[in-house]
C-alpha cells in the first residue's frame, strides 16, 4: 500500500538557498553583481571589455568567467587588468550557485564595486540557475535573428536588462526588430533595452551611466 | 547537460520528505517553458538513485502545457511558437499564464 506524501517544492530550491547566501556575501561587501548571458559568440567577453572601457573608472570591477573548458576569457580579462577568475564547469551548461559561492573568494571582493559573471554561452537553461547576483544582463546579437524570444523563452523571462549587440550589423542582415521586441515585451514586459555595438562602441555610453546608476543606488540602499 | 544537477536536486527534495520509507514513485510537475529533457532525466535518476531509498523508482512527469492570455480581450491561447500575438484580435499585449511550472509534487511511498 502506497502513501502519497505532498511536497510541492521548486526543483531548484537548493541552489536557490545558495544564491541567498551569494548575495549576503556579496552585500556585505558592498558589491553589485551582474550575471552576463547569451549564446556563444553574442559578443559576452568583448561587451565586458567595452564596458570597461565606457565606465572609465568610474567602477572598480572583478570578473568571474564560466566556459566548459580554457582559460581564455579570464586572461582577456586579466590582460586588461580585471581580477579575474576563471570557472571550468567541465560539462555543465551554465554556471549555478555553488560554483559562484567558490569562486567568489578569489576575488578581493571589499576592493571592488562590481562583479561581472560571464555565465557559459547558453540560451536554454543559465536563466533557470540563480547565482545571487543582483541583475540578469541577456545580451542578443543581430546575427542570431529576431526570433529567439520565441524560441528560447525561458531566458528572456529570467532576466531584467537586455543588451542588442552588433547592431552595426543591421544593415546586412534581416532582422525585423519590431518583431524582435513584441516577443521580449510579452515575455518580460518594461525591461530596459540598450541597443550595442561593441565594434563601433555605439550605445555602450547609455548602457555604463545606467550601471553606475544601478551600482550606486545599491550602494545608497545600505545592502 | 544541466540534467544532471536537476535530477541531483529532485532526489534531495524526494529523499528529504521520505524519511525512512522507500520511495515508489517521484511526481513532478514542469511547464512546457521549463527547459528538461524527461528521458535524460530518468537515466541521471536510475544512476544517482541507486542505493538510496529512491532506488528503482518511478519519475512521473505531468506536463503543463504553455498557457497565454490576451490582456486586451481576455482571450486564452497556446502559443504557436512563431509569435505571442494573440490570434483573437491581434494584440501582442499578452503574458504567460502557465508553463512556468518547476516542482516535486508528491513522492509516493512504500
Amino acid at each position: 500500500m502506497n502513501t502519497r506524501i505532498p511536497i510541492i517544492e521548486k526543483i531548484l530550491s537548493a541552489n536557490d538557498r545558495i544564491a541567498a547566501r551569494n548575495r549576503e556575501v556579496l552585500d556585505h561587501a558592498g558589491v553589485y553583481a551582474i550575471n552576463i548571458m547569451a549564446s556563444p559568440g553574442a559578443g559576452k567577453t568583448s561587451f565586458i571589455l567595452k564596458t570597461l572601457d565606457a565606465l572609465n573608472g568610474r567602477l572598480k570591477l572583478g570578473v568571474v568567467e564560466g566556459d566548459l573548458a580554457s582559460s581564455i576569457d579570464a586572461e582577456k580579462a586579466m590582460a586588461a587588468g580585471l581580477p579575474a577568475v576563471q570557472i571550468n564547469t567541465g560539462g555543465d551548461c551554465h554556471l549555478d550557485a555553488v560554483m559562484l559561492a567558490d569562486a567568489l573568494p578569489s576575488l578581493p571582493l571589499q576592493d571592488l564595486d562590481l562583479v561581472v559573471v560571464e555565465n557559459v554561452g547558453n540560451l536554454i537553461c543559465p536563466a533557470s540557475f540563480l547565482l545571487g547576483t543582483h541583475l540578469n544582463v541577456l545580451i542578443a546579437s543581430i546575427p542570431e535573428g529576431d526570433d529567439k524570444p520565441y524560441k528560447y523563452p525561458g531566458m528572456y523571462m529570467g532576466m531584467q536588462a537586455l543588451i542588442i549587440n552588433k547592431i552595426d550589423l543591421l544593415p546586412y542582415v534581416p532582422f525585423n526588430m519590431e518583431y524582435f521586441k513584441q516577443g521580449v515585451e510579452v515575455l518580460n514586459p518594461g525591461v530596459t533595452p540598450f541597443p550595442v555595438s561593441c565594434k563601433t562602441g555605439e550605445g555602450m555610453d547609455v548602457w555604463a551611466d545606467w550601471l553606475v546608476g544601478k551600482v550606486n543606488t545599491q550602494k545608497n540602499n545600505g545592502t | 547537460m544541466h540534467e544532471l544537477s536537476i535530477t541531483q536536486g529532485i532526489l534531495d527534495i524526494a529523499l528529504g520528505n521520505a524519511g525512512t520509507r522507500k520511495i515508489k514513485q517521484v511526481n513532478l510537475v514542469i511547464g512546457q517553458f521549463s527547459s528538461i529533457v524527461d528521458d535524460s532525466v530518468q537515466f541521471y535518476w536510475d544512476i544517482l538513485s541507486k542505493d538510496t531509498a529512491a532506488e528503482g523508482s518511478i519519475l512521473h512527469f505531468e506536463r503543463i502545457p504553455g498557457e497565454m492570455t490576451c490582456r486586451s480581450c481576455g482571450h486564452v491561447f497556446r502559443p504557436n511558437g512563431e509569435t505571442f500575438e494573440c490570434p483573437a484580435c491581434s494584440s501582442s499585449s499578452v503574458g504567460i499564464s502557465k508553463g512556468n511550472e518547476f516542482q516535486v509534487e508528491s513522492i509516493d511511498v512504500e
